[in-house]
């Protein structure tokens, strides 16, 4: 009992991360609504954000800032800047995502996949 | 001023297309988008065949980005393999953005050739961004720098048939889950070793030994870049995506997007894990071998069946694709020269192709094959160049395909997986008979009644020809491509660990 709890409690951020990974991979490949689908593309892509950020914590360590004394233990900036990086290429695809849903619903007059693909096999038979 | 010049080469590759984007895409109206474009690519190309000519003897270019030094700084590391793929890359470009200005003036929408240029160069400093970087999390963001334009890029079809808008948004979404899975990893392999050099990577994971984390790290960078790369069964937006993209783009992402995703995958396989530990052998041997072999007969059946040209080089592709992973998996000299050869020789010849496919959409209307009957009656050169493209695509002596197939069958008989081998000569069998459905169709069919087509304009058929005549030229003279590969298959093994067991 106390070795599930420590399993649990001990990695309490890898598991968050991990349930919200599923989440989100879970809602962009089963949900038909495109617009849904990018809101769990985001989740995903958050948790993993969320995974970098965690293990830049240092026990003990306080923000990055230079206070000059020498017993100051630091937390590591270097996944935060990472995630900035990724968190801009996440925004970037968002947005290039949801164009490209409005581009979709002008042509098809749908954002649900089923009816799309509908559309698109009629088209296919006839051409 | 010049040797100052020389010492910025590196990084010139990715600045040059960089900032011409923007350009571009705020003063390339009516038809100055080309032309800057266009210049810039034979730039990036004279830049990539001048480091391709110096590291030629084996040495190794380092450029510190800002004059930090690596591990701290973010390093652009050029090789003999890097450098070819550079080379690939940014020749491929030029040649197809000569041909995309008559190919895209009819498939793209006049208000949006401005923005289209601009996103063919962010597209190129992309793919040129990954093969030069020596940093992983570098490579990521230039991943995802050349799949978000080339998302747009396809999308850019629409105009033609809306359904390039929906093969984007699935290869979207999959694009998405393959880039997060590889920095997935790649925070794992952070996390073991608090670096992401990739030399440094390598340095501190020899010896590491082995653990569920690193192993975790491994899996995910790999499904990451097999998604990219369109690993069988891993493949599902490639066939629409390439189907419905604008002639050009199709030729030009066929040629490059999925080449330079093998290439991150070789880098990150030798480079960084080197086969330190028997799961990655293993992981190769196992999954990957048997996938390949697998993609490679479902992928020519389904070209076999295919109504459409376009569809059928798509799937094709994914046939191709198989053959550089047994390359890889087999895990020798020979096998990797394989796979790099088979790296340049697939590019001409699948670039020609699609290539061909454009011209007859252009004075068709059509790609889809029963339309394409008797073509090669109006249009002789452009069904030419697709018999020979063809030919190298099946392995034919004296094209390019075969230079690969040799090394590759010579590959899997040294270590006397004979089956392996056979089924590599087998599968041309199936290619041969995709080729020659299409040159039946397109020869010996009758045109239908009063329809005529002209030839295509001198603009399309130059590039067609120029791949076309590499993908001979190389077939009779293979000396400079396999000297680069059997040197690149070298550097690799000499960076991995996996002859130390």
């Amino acid at each position: 009992m106390d070795a599930a709890f420590a399993l649990i409690a001990g990695h309490a951020n890898y598991w968050l991360v991990v349930i919200l990974m599923m989440i989100g991979l879970y809602v962009a490949i089963a949900r038909g609504n495109l617009v849904k689908k990018i809101v769990g593309l985001n989740l995903f892509q958050t948790s993993v954000f969320m995974l970098y950020i965690s293990m830049g914590k240092v026990e003990g360590g306080t923000a990055p800032i230079l206070t000059g004394l020498p017993a100051t233990v630091y937390s590591n900036p270097l996944p935060h800047v990472l995630i900035l990086t990724a968190i801009v290429v996440g925004i970037s695809t968002t947005a290039l995502a949801l164009a490209l849903v409005v581009r979709i619903r002008e042509a098809y007059g749908t954002i649900e996949e089923d009816e799309i693909l509908e559309i698109e096999r009629d088209v296919g038979s006839k051409s | 001023m010049l040797q100052a010049l020389l010492h910025q080469l590196p990084v010139l590759q990715i600045v040059l297309p960089l900032v011409a984007a923007p350009i571009v895409a705020a003063f390339g109206g009516n038809g100055r988008g080309w032309m800057i474009a266009f210049a810039t690519s034979l730039i990036a190309f004279a830049v990539a065949a001048t480091l391709f000519a110096e590291v030629l003897d084996g040495s190794v270019i380092s450029y510190h980005l800002g004059g930090w030094a690596p591990p701290i700084g973010i390093e652009y590391r050029v090789d003999i393999l890097n450098a070819f793929v550079l080379v690939i890359v940014s020749g491929v470009s030029a040649i197809c953005l000569l041909y995309a200005r008559a190919s895209i003036a009819a498939e793209v929408e006049e208000k949006n050739h401005a923005f289209f240029y601009a996103t063919f160069l962010l597209c190129m400093t992309g793919l040129l961004g990954v093969t030069i970087t020596g940093d992983a999390f570098n490579l990521f963001v230039f991943l995802e720098i050349s799949s978000l334009s080339g998302y747009a890029l396809i999308s850019a079809g629409a105009k033609r048939d809306r359904r390039a808008l929906t093969a984007a948004y699935n290869y979207l979404v999959m694009g998405t889950i393959g880039a997060t899975f590889f920095v997935i990893g790649l925070g794992l392999l952070y996390m073991l070793t608090g670096t992401l050099n990739m030399a440094d990577l390598a340095a501190r994971l020899t010896g590491y030994g082995d653990s569920r984390t690193l192993r975790m790290g491994f899996a995910f960078i790999f499904v990451g870049i097999a998604l990219k790369l369109a690993m069988f069964p891993l493949h599902l937006w490639l066939p629409n995506a390439y189907t419905f993209a604008p002639s050009a783009v199709s030729s030009f992402l066929s040629a490059t997007a999925t080449k330079v995703a093998v290439y991150a995958l070789l880098r990150i396989l030798f480079t960084v894990f080197g086969f330190d530990s028997a799961f990655e052998a293993n992981v190769l041997r196992l999954i990957v071998l048997p996938l390949a072999i697998v993609a490679i007969f479902v992928a020519s059946f389904v070209a076999i069946f295919a109504e459409d040209l376009k569809r059928m080089l798509a799937w094709s592709s994914i046939a191709q694709i198989g053959y550089m992973l047994i390359g890889i998996a087999l895990l020798s000299h020979e096998g990797l020269m394989a796979t790099v050869i088979h790296l340049f020789n697939h590019a001409v010849a699948k670039a020609a192709l699609f290539m061909v496919a454009g011209a007859f959409m252009l004075r068709a209307g059509t790609t889809s094959i029963p339309d394409l009957r008797g073509i090669a009656r109006d249009m002789p050169w452009t069904s030419a160049a697709f018999v020979l493209a063809g030919l190298s695509l099946v392995g034919v002596p004296l094209t390019v395909g075969f230079i690969s197939k040799w090394y590759l069958v010579q590959a899997a008989l040294t270590q006397n997986l004979w089956p392996v081998a056979l089924l590599v000569v087998l599968s041309s069998l199936l290619t041969l008979t995709y080729v020659w459905r299409i040159t039946e169709t397109i020869y010996m069919r009758e045109a239908p009644a009063g329809v005529r087509r002209s030839e295509a304009p001198l603009s399309m058929l130059i590039p067609t020809w120029i791949f076309t005549g590499l993908s001979l030229y190389f077939g009779i003279d293979a000396g400079l491509t396999s000297m680069a590969a059997s040197r690149a298959a070298n550097a690799l093994l000499g960076a991995s660990n996996l002859f130390w067991q």
